[in-house]
């Protein structure tokens, strides 16, 4: 027993609390539990929107890049921001439309736009497809937080059980509320958590910010800033340009937009979430500060550099609150997507094929299906092995195939018909699974093509291609159904 | 999209673009290395110029946001 112990388990037992409070003098329906009644006021929407973003992946995967890569993460903080940028004209009109028609999910989206169920179904299939390994990755990381911060007390399997038990019922007793309730308490955390490690460890180690970087500098040249081949400036680039578009993309982050009670929610938040984004900043300075201190960690390992330089750091009762931090990033998100992820496989897989299905019968059977993905969700990760990681570049590379049948469908005359929809998705889906599962870079495929060109995010070439067979079933299904926007 | 709403395009494009012309570690600027401190005036400059948008957005004005 030691003092990281009770305060990881206070945090947890906190999280449960808020999240089974948020319930109360709320009836659960479907349109409550999946979307929050779509009453949402700036500050609920500012906190799930940098919820679903600050998961486990920005915590240990931030600073464990900061260690292990350099230069090559400043990408995460210019894609986040340009999420946000984008965020200023294309969620007011997607809210908009998703309140007139009382949408609840991501699939739903594409299928009133498109008027085509099958797309919906699509659309429901690729999003199972990236939620599972996103899941997967958050709850990996819990275990990975409290078997390092409990001091090896509680092992990860431990761990991962009792997060998902936690998060499975706050899930089904109070839905998105439930989420944004725990998103409170965990921004709030983290917040303090990262800008204090993030000044203390350089100062602590260095005697300061500038005199880190020019020690990392002095001992690794070059590493602070992008190498000339593989993740250089066109990998900078193109990466950024590729997740910032895709981001939006992913189910439980495309369902945050209903939750909104005014589409001006999104302006005002597109003015201040580019500004939080530089508590990166702080997770990067933490990453780097363990490259001098803690050196050795490769591979998978360097996602740990944070917890290893803290653990050599402070005491046992701060790394708990850095390991209570860490649960919460991984509680938040992995809440958000287990309830997007039953929705929709209730709305958009199951009720286009039962007839008779109500709103209260599909919103029944969504909360009834939360804890079977929470259950599949588990083994994955339990039983998953290394495959994920390859599962979880597919499912970035694959939901970023619904963004042009998205950003046309907000065109006054969409260029794309139902059938190039779907058909571009296809043709991109496919592309990435060859591409991904063979593990190719343009660098293989076309060995003769000019050295920057190479690094090229080999994710351009999916979209490319799904872009081009979205036009091309388009004109040649023309004179046919045309989507008419209304 | 009206004019001023373009000049959004001015710090994603310094983050895309500065990779090619800034990607060094000298000097350092505030502590930090040159590309690094580039890439966070650009999301400094993102904010100012979303919150310039916002407040000369006439859509921001009306009393309720209609369709």
């Amino acid at each position: 027993m030691n003092a990281a112990l009770p305060i990881i388990a206070l945090a947890v037992v906190v999280a449960l609390g808020l999240g089974l409070r948020a319930r109360s003098g709320h009836d659960m329906d479907m349109e409550q539990w999946s979307v929050g009644k779509r009453g949402f006021g700036t500050l609920l929407v500012f906190l799930l929107m940098a919820g679903e973003i600050y998961t486990t992946f920005t915590f240990l995967g931030g600073s464990g890049w900061a260690y292990g890569k350099g230069g090559p993460t400043y990408y995460i903080l210019c894609y986040l921001t340009l999420i946000y940028v984008i965020s200023y004209w294309i969620l007011p009109p997607a809210w908009r439309f998703a309140k007139e028609r009382n949408l609840f999910s991501q699939p739903d989206y594409f299928a009133a736009r498109y008027d085509s169920r099958s797309l919906g179904i699509l659309v429901a299939l690729v999003g199972i497809v990236a939620l599972v390994p996103y899941m997967v990755l958050q709850l990996k990381g819990l275990g990975i937080i409290v078997a390092t911060a409990s001091y090896g007390a509680i092992s990860p399997t431990l761990a991962i059980w009792i997060g998902a038990v936690v998060l499975t019922v706050y899930v089904m007793v109070s839905g998105v509320r439930g989420s944004a309730w725990t998103a409170v308490l965990k921004d709030f955390m983290i917040l303090f958590v990262v800008i204090f490690l993030g000044i203390y460890l350089p100062y602590h180690y260095y005697g300061g910010i500038g005199a880190m970087f020019t020690a990392i500098d002095g001992a690794k040249p070059g590493f602070l800033a992008l190498p000339d081949r593989g993740q250089s400036a066109t990998w900078f680039a193109s990466t950024t340009l590729l997740t910032a578009l895709g981001g939006w993309m992913f189910p439980h982050i495309f369902a945050s937009i209903y939750t909104a009670s005014d589409a001006r929610t999104f302006r005002r938040n597109a003015v201040f979430l580019p500004l939080y984004q530089l508590m990166l900043l702080f997770v990067f300075f933490a990453g780097f500060s363990a490259v001098l201190q803690v050196p050795g960690l490769t591979g998978p390992d360097v996602d740990l550099s944070l917890f290893k330089i803290a653990l050599q750091t402070f005491p046992p009762w701060f790394v708990g609150i850095i390991g209570a931090t860490g649960v919460l990033t991984a509680l938040v998100p992995g809440s958000m997507i287990l309830i997007a992820g039953s929705t929709l496989i209730a709305q958009n897989l199951y009720r286009p094929l039962a007839r008779n299905a109500t709103d209260a019968t599909t919103g029944r059977l969504a909360k009834g299906i939360a804890p079977l993905l929470a259950l599949a969700c588990v083994g994955f990760t339990l039983y998953g092995g290394e495959t994920i990681v390859q599962l979880l570049l597919i499912g970035y590379a694959v939901v970023t195939q619904l963004f042009p049948a998205f950003i046309f469908s907000l065109m006054p005359n969409n260029p794309l018909t139902r059938a190039g929809a779907m058909a571009g998705i296809l043709a991109g889906v496919a592309a990435v699974a060859v591409t991904v599962v063979g593990g190719y870079t343009l660098a293989k495929l076309f060995p003769g093509l000019p050295g920057p060109v190479q690094d090229l995010n080999i994710g351009v070439v999916a979209l490319a291609l799904n872009l081009a067979v979205a036009f091309a079933v388009s004109l040649a299904g023309r004179g046919g159904q045309r989507t008419a926007i209304p | 999209m009206k004019l001023i709403q373009w000049l959004a395009a001015l710090p994603a494009l310094g983050m895309l673009a500065g990779p090619f012309f800034l990607n060094r570690v000298e000097p350092l600027v505030l502590g930090m290395p040159l590309l690094l401190a580039w890439l966070v005036g650009c999301t400094v400059a993102t904010s100012a110029i979303m919150a310039l948008i916002y407040l000369t957005d006439p859509a921001n004005r009306e009393p309720e946001e209609g369709p």
